[in-house]
Order: C-alpha cells, then sequence, then structure tokens
C-alpha cells in the first residue's frame, strides 16, 4: 500500500505542505520578531518548536524505520559544504528573519517583507545554480564523510542519544518555563 | 455584555501558565514527519522546491533552453512535482492557519525590526532581499534549510543535519546581536 506514488501523491504534498505551514503559523515560527528574538534569546518559542519536532519525530520516524515502515534519508555529510552553507544560512536568517519554511507560510498569513526576502530566495537559487559545477568539484567533495548518522559517529546506539537528547530537551524545556514564570 | 480586552485576560491569567502552543506545534510537526515518512517516502524540505521555482523565473528572462542545459536545474526542473506542490501547501497553511484564527494582516513592518530601524518599509525590504539571497544561497550549498536539514535531519540523527543546527545558530546569533546592538548615543 505504501509507499503512495503518482497523481495521489501529488495531492498529498499539498495536504502535508498545508499542515506544515499550518502548524508553522499555530507555532508561531511563521513571525520575524518571534525568529529574531531567539537568535537574541529573548524568547525560546523556535527552540521550542524545532525541538520538540525533533524528538517526538526522530523517535517515532526511528521506530517505525525499525519495523519496516519506512526508510531513512540521510542527507550526505559534505561537511566544508555544510558548514560554509550552514554559516550562510544563519546570517541570511537573522537578517531576513525567516527560514525558507517560515518564509512561505508567513506570506501566506500576509507578510510582505517575507514576500519581498522570497524574491531575494530567488535570486540566491539562480546565483547557486550558476555557480553549481564550480561549488560541485571545489567545495562538495572537501570533508565528504558520507551518508552518517551519530550512532555510527559517536559509537553509541540510536535509542541511547534520543533518550539522553529527550532528557537534555525536558529539563532545558523545564528550566526555560520556571525561569519564565518566574519573570510573570 | 462585558467586554473584555486581550490585556485584561492575559493579566488575569496565572503567572505559572504554560504556554503549550509551540510544543504542540512541535509535536504535530514530529507527527507529520512520521506521516510522511510512511505515506509518501518523503521528508519534510522547502528549498529543493525554492531552487526549481529560482529555474522557472531564470526560464523567463534567458530562456527555458538555457535553464535546462544548466547542471543543477537539468536535476531540478520547474515542474508541478511533490515538492513544488507541498510549498504551495505549505504557503496555503500559513494562509488557512492566519484566517482561521482571524490574524491575516498585511505586515510591512514587524515591531521588533522598526523598534530599532523604525517605520520605514523599504528599509525592511532590502534587509529582507539580501537576507534571502543569503539564507537561500547558504542552504543550496549546506543541502537543505532549517526544514530540510534541520528537522528531517536532525530527527533522523544525520551528522548534516546536527552540524548545520549548530554552525547556523551560531552565526544566526552572531549576526542578530551585531545588527541589534545598542544604540550608539
Amino acid at each position: 500500500m505504501f509507499p503512495i506514488t503518482g497523481t495521489t501523491s501529488l495531492v498529498l504534498a499539498v495536504v502535508f505542505g498545508f499542515a506544515f505551514g499550518w502548524l508553522l503559523h499555530r507555532g508561531r515560527v511563521a513571525d520575524y520578531n518571534a525568529i529574531v528574538r531567539q537568535f537574541l534569546y529573548k524568547d525560546f518559542t523556535v527552540l521550542k518548536v524545532m525541538l520538540t519536532a525533533i524528538v517526538v519525530g526522530g523517535i517515532g520516524v526511528f521506530l517505525l524505520v525499525q519495523m519496516g515502515y519506512a526508510k531513512f534519508h540521510i542527507k550526505p555529510a559534505d561537511l566544508l559544504a555544510i558548514t560554509l552553507g550552514a554559516g550562510l544560512f544563519g546570517i541570511g536568517m537573522a537578517l531576513y528573519g525567516f527560514c525558507p519554511g517560515t518564509a512561505v507560510a508567513a506570506i501566506g498569513a500576509g507578510s510582505v517583507h517575507a514576500l519581498v526576502g522570497a524574491s531575494g530566495m530567488i535570486v540566491g537559487g539562480i546565483l547557486y545554480a550558476l555557480t553549481f559545477d564550480w561549488v560541485s568539484h571545489a567545495i562538495l567533495p572537501v570533508w565528504a564523510m558520507g551518508k552518517v548518522q551519530l550512532p555510527q559517529v559517536l559509537g553509541v546506539g540510536a535509542l541511547a542519544i534520543f533518550v539522553a537528547l529527550g532528557l537534555s530537551v525536558l529539563m532545558f524545556f523545564w528550566v526555560l518555563e520556571r525561569r519564565s514564570a518566574r519573570s510573570g | 455584555m462585558e467586554i473584555i480586552s486581550p490585556g485584561a485576560v492575559h493579566a488575569s491569567a496565572p503567572a505559572t501558565r504554560i504556554n503549550w502552543g509551540p510544543y504542540l506545534a512541535g509535536a504535530g510537526i514530529g507527527v507529520l514527519s512520521w506521516i510522511v515518512f510512511v505515506v509518501v517516502n518523503t521528508p519534510i524540505g522547502i528549498t529543493t522546491a525554492i531552487s526549481q521555482v529560482s529555474g522557472g523565473v531564470a526560464s523567463l528572462f534567458v530562456g527555458a533552453d538555457v535553464v535546462a542545459a544548466t547542471t543543477y536545474w537539468a536535476k531540478h526542473a520547474f515542474v508541478l512535482d511533490y515538492e513544488t506542490l507541498f510549498l504551495a501547501g505549505t504557503l496555503l497553511g500559513g494562509l488557512g492557519s492566519a484566517l482561521a484564527a482571524g490574524t491575516w494582516r498585511l505586515e510591512t513592518v514587524p515591531q521588533v525590526w522598526a523598534e530599532r530601524f523604525g517605520p520605514s518599509p523599504a528599509r525592511r525590504y532590502v534587509a529582507a532581499f539580501i537576507g534571502g539571497i543569503i539564507a537561500m544561497y547558504g542552504a543550496r550549498l549546506a543541502n537543505g534549510c532549517t526544514s530540510g536539514n534541520g528537522i528531517s535531519g536532525g530527527l533522523q540523527l544525520a551528522l548534516s543535519g546536527w552540524v548545520f543546527l549548530a554552525v547556523m545558530f551560531t552565526t544566526g546569533t552572531i549576526t542578530a546581536f551585531i545588527i541589534f546592538r545598542p544604540k550608539m548615543p
């Protein structure tokens, strides 16, 4: 039965995308103010959403893979490209006030400056396509570690990592909520 | 009829009340990941589709032949496939949520920006445009953004995802502290 392909999957793409945009907006991360204030450590909404998604999603997807219902899709750890790319991404995101997903949801919710920034993203996409031939032979092969996951890198089981990650995240949230309760 | 302003409701709420919104939304994205991994075998991601749209826009200026001959766009053509339709769905989801909540409005200059840089939309647009260029180039170089690398990669314990998260959070923090440094007297 699964995975579904063909035309049905195209309908599902809109449905799942809709759910994603809805959740980003309801989680208040399709909001410039929340994202910038996260980078300034004045509002932790972004980390609350992301870390909860990673822990809840990660444990579920891990179990589904174990039971044979799902497959991992690991992006290669081309570490020079990822380090440079993520470095630029953080700079751009702080300036734009959105990441690509939250920007698109924010445009739907009426943000004009998110739309202006999205035209910048289209220019960025064009620049990447124009420089791709150079990038693909000069940058991508440097420190290319392959499609590795943390259990292989650390030599620790995935479940142990999820337990440690889950407990750390819970403790982090507990500290955040206590602090915000104190400050009223 | 008694009229209660939103501020009054907030003030009367107990100080220890936890706002569950971000946690519920995060858990929802986690559960959505379970569903997409099983049902369509495709993790959540956004930037591949935006680079496909970039190819569509570029073909308006240089023609479809030139775009199709570009190595990158040859692999990621601008067609209505799962990726681009998911992107369209995300836009509609933001629209639907804002309409349902009654919060849909045109936002030109957000509050945090206005407090520091004033009410000029032009200034905000220039920053958003430049930021968009840098963020998108970075997302392509890293082979994914906060969605594809951060959430989908992070939840699979991919090394690529966790390196991405650590580095982007560091440079994002440094940049925000520089942009929003206190004004000189």
